[in-house]
């Protein structure tokens, strides 16, 4: 499978690595993301990875698409892998129902317990695709294929911050309170994204995220120390 | 006291924008900065400021300020609207010339006319704390200019400078060409191959409109529907400012500078970027007809558009 360069108008160039959602296929978007970066091209100002591509934008008054088209072929073919600095996080996840509106018809949609989709979904350790929707907003999959559904027909105009939430093959968790048609199963205290640090998304493409269930008694004190700045995520670095 | 402008009337949609926010579109912050990169850079050339110095954004129809600082120069560009001056002796100054105003003095901007957004530069700039190294607001986000928002009734919009350098204004030796009927140059692609040819063709040979959903995210156009090859679903990819998606309606959507990061529509092609400050000045009802040129093409374009420029700031001359 060869990657593809396409135009996007003269400010970028897209690379596709190929049109599904598949693990492989991200991998080799974020090697090639984390080459980039690591070379830094001339007149290349940033690179966003996403499930099946990566869009590499430019500044066409410093260089072109030509230019920019042959450095990534380079990068292409290149054999040494950068290994990119990723990290396995765990996220503290409340499921009991008063942060899950969705849960019980989603076990009901499903055929499973509520105990049975809790399992299933804090089980599995999620790969972070790509970031987009809105600021922070980061599609983890895949989701076990009992619980894959198709979005909420009505969405929702607001979501709370926070909410852990789940369609098709990908779970997320809405950073900032935002409208959303994905089924809602748990809750999150912590803060997916936060303007006063450099670095203001928790997760970035690449990154590996491990739900852990936790009581509303629990949410609430990490809540409360979140607040006062009191917390801090853990997260493993792996070498991807 | 701080200087400061007192927002009397806020104008439709006045925002604080820069060159923009590079760097966070990988976590799906948006660069943002001005639809039309073109004026906000004369303006902030009139007032003698750097090129990318934050300035105000106006929408359709603009604020109504008053000046609480000893005294400010600023300059309007991007529309035929002039700059009202009310008290205490009315007074109108065109758009493309500086200004200096005293102490209490309260000036406007009514109606923008034909042109969708225009720009008011402030000598100095705006005090206001950059977000993600840029002080341009992006509203759905609520990041960066005056408290991530658009302006309000009783803000008060902080300046750098106290006073107004003593010298003479100064004008655009020729007023900026708004392009409002210009062909829009597009480059075909990402996913031209979603469209049936019939699709492209009614694409290139039919006339849009802007419709009233057209914000600094992106201008939905109404017109004849673009037929899709397989359908209007694609696995998420990157999104440009100047993509132009068609969802199952068929009906296309020009993305602008707020645009996400990513999205799920086919893009049948991409407006290039010369031609994106000519989009952002297209209001609701106006028309808007595409022809698609390659990309070496639309890089020329470009280089020359920034020559002429750079050649519109040079020939500013001291107002008459």
């Amino acid at each position: 499978m060869s990657a593809r360069f396409l135009a996007a108008g003269d400010t970028a160039v897209v690379v596709e690595f190929g049109d599904r959602i598949d693990r492989e296929v991200s991998d080799r978007v974020l090697s090639l993301s984390a080459r980039v970066r690591a070379v830094s091209i001339p007149g290349v100002l940033e690179t966003v990875p996403t499930y099946r591509s990566l869009l590499v934008h430019h500044d066409p008054l410093l260089t072109d698409s030509a230019s920019v088209i042959a450095a990534l072929e380079s990068l292409l073919h290149a054999q040494a892998a950068v290994g990119a600095d990723s990290k396995l996080w765990t996220i503290p996840a409340c499921y009991h129902e008063t942060h899950a509106p969705d849960l019980a018809e989603v076990a009901q949609r499903t055929q499973l317990s509520v105990a049975e989709v809790v399992r299933q979904h804090a089980e599995t350790c999620y790969h972070v695709y790509m970031i987009g929707f809105a600021p922070g907003f980061a599609y983890l999959g895949d989701l076990p294929q009992a619980l894959n559904l198709p979005r909420r027909i009505d969405p929702r105009v607001k979501v709370p911050a926070g909410s852990i939430a789940i369609a098709a093959a990908m779970t997320a968790i809405y950073p900032v309170e935002s409208p959303g048609g994905w089924h809602l199963i748990g809750a999150t205290p912590l803060r997916m994204f936060d303007l006063r640090s450099s670095h203001p998304a928790l997760l970035s493409a690449g990154d590996k995220v491990r739900f852990e269930p936790i009581t509303p008694a629990k949410f609430d004190r990490i809540r409360a120390a979140v607040a006062a700045d009191a917390y801090d995520v853990t997260y493993e670095r792996f070498a991807a | 006291m701080t200087p400061a402008l007192e927002v009397i009337a806020p104008g439709v949609h006045t925002t604080v924008q820069d060159r923009g926010r590079v760097g966070f579109q990988d976590i799906g912050v948006p660069t943002s900065g001005p639809l039309d990169r073109m004026s906000l850079r004369l303006a902030n050339a009139l007032v003698g400021n750097d090129a990318g110095t934050e300035a105000l954004e106006l929408l359709v129809q603009g604020p109504t300020l008053r000046v609480l600082a000893g005294s400010v120069r600023v300059a309007l560009v991007g529309c035929n609207a002039s700059l009202e001056i009310r008290t205490p002796v009315p007074r109108q100054i065109p758009a493309g010339q500086s200004v200096k105003l005293a102490r209490g003095e309260v000036f406007r901007v009514g109606a923008l006319g034909d042109s969708l957004c225009a720009y008011l530069a402030i000598e100095g700039g705006l005090a206001v704390s950059t977000v993600l190294g840029s002080a341009s607001t992006y509203v759905r986000g609520a990041i960066g200019g005056l408290h991530g928002r658009r302006l309000q009734r009783g803000d008060t919009i902080p300046l750098k400078l106290d006073s107004a350098a003593e010298r003479r204004e100064r004008t655009l030796a020729t007023p900026l060409e708004l392009a409002l009927d210009q062909t829009i140059r597009v480059v075909m692609g990402p996913q031209a191959e979603y469209f049936t040819d019939a699709g492209v063709r009614t694409f290139f040979s039919s006339e849009y409109v802007v419709s009233h959903h057209a914000d600094r995210m992106g201008y939905r156009l109404e017109g004849p529907t673009i037929e899709h090859a397989k359908g209007y679903n694609i696995v998420s990819d990157g999104i440009v400012t100047g993509s132009i998606q068609v969802p199952g309606s068929g009906k296309p959507i020009v993305l602008m500078v707020d645009n996400q990061s990513t999205g799920g529509y086919p893009k049948i092609a991409t407006v290039i970027s010369a031609d994106i400050p000519v989009v952002g000045r297209r209001r609701p009802g106006r028309t808007v007809r595409f022809a698609a040129i390659d990309v070496l093409e639309a890089e020329r374009a470009r280089k020359r558009q920034e020559a002429a420029i750079v050649e519109m700031v040079q020939a500013i001359a001291d107002a008459g």
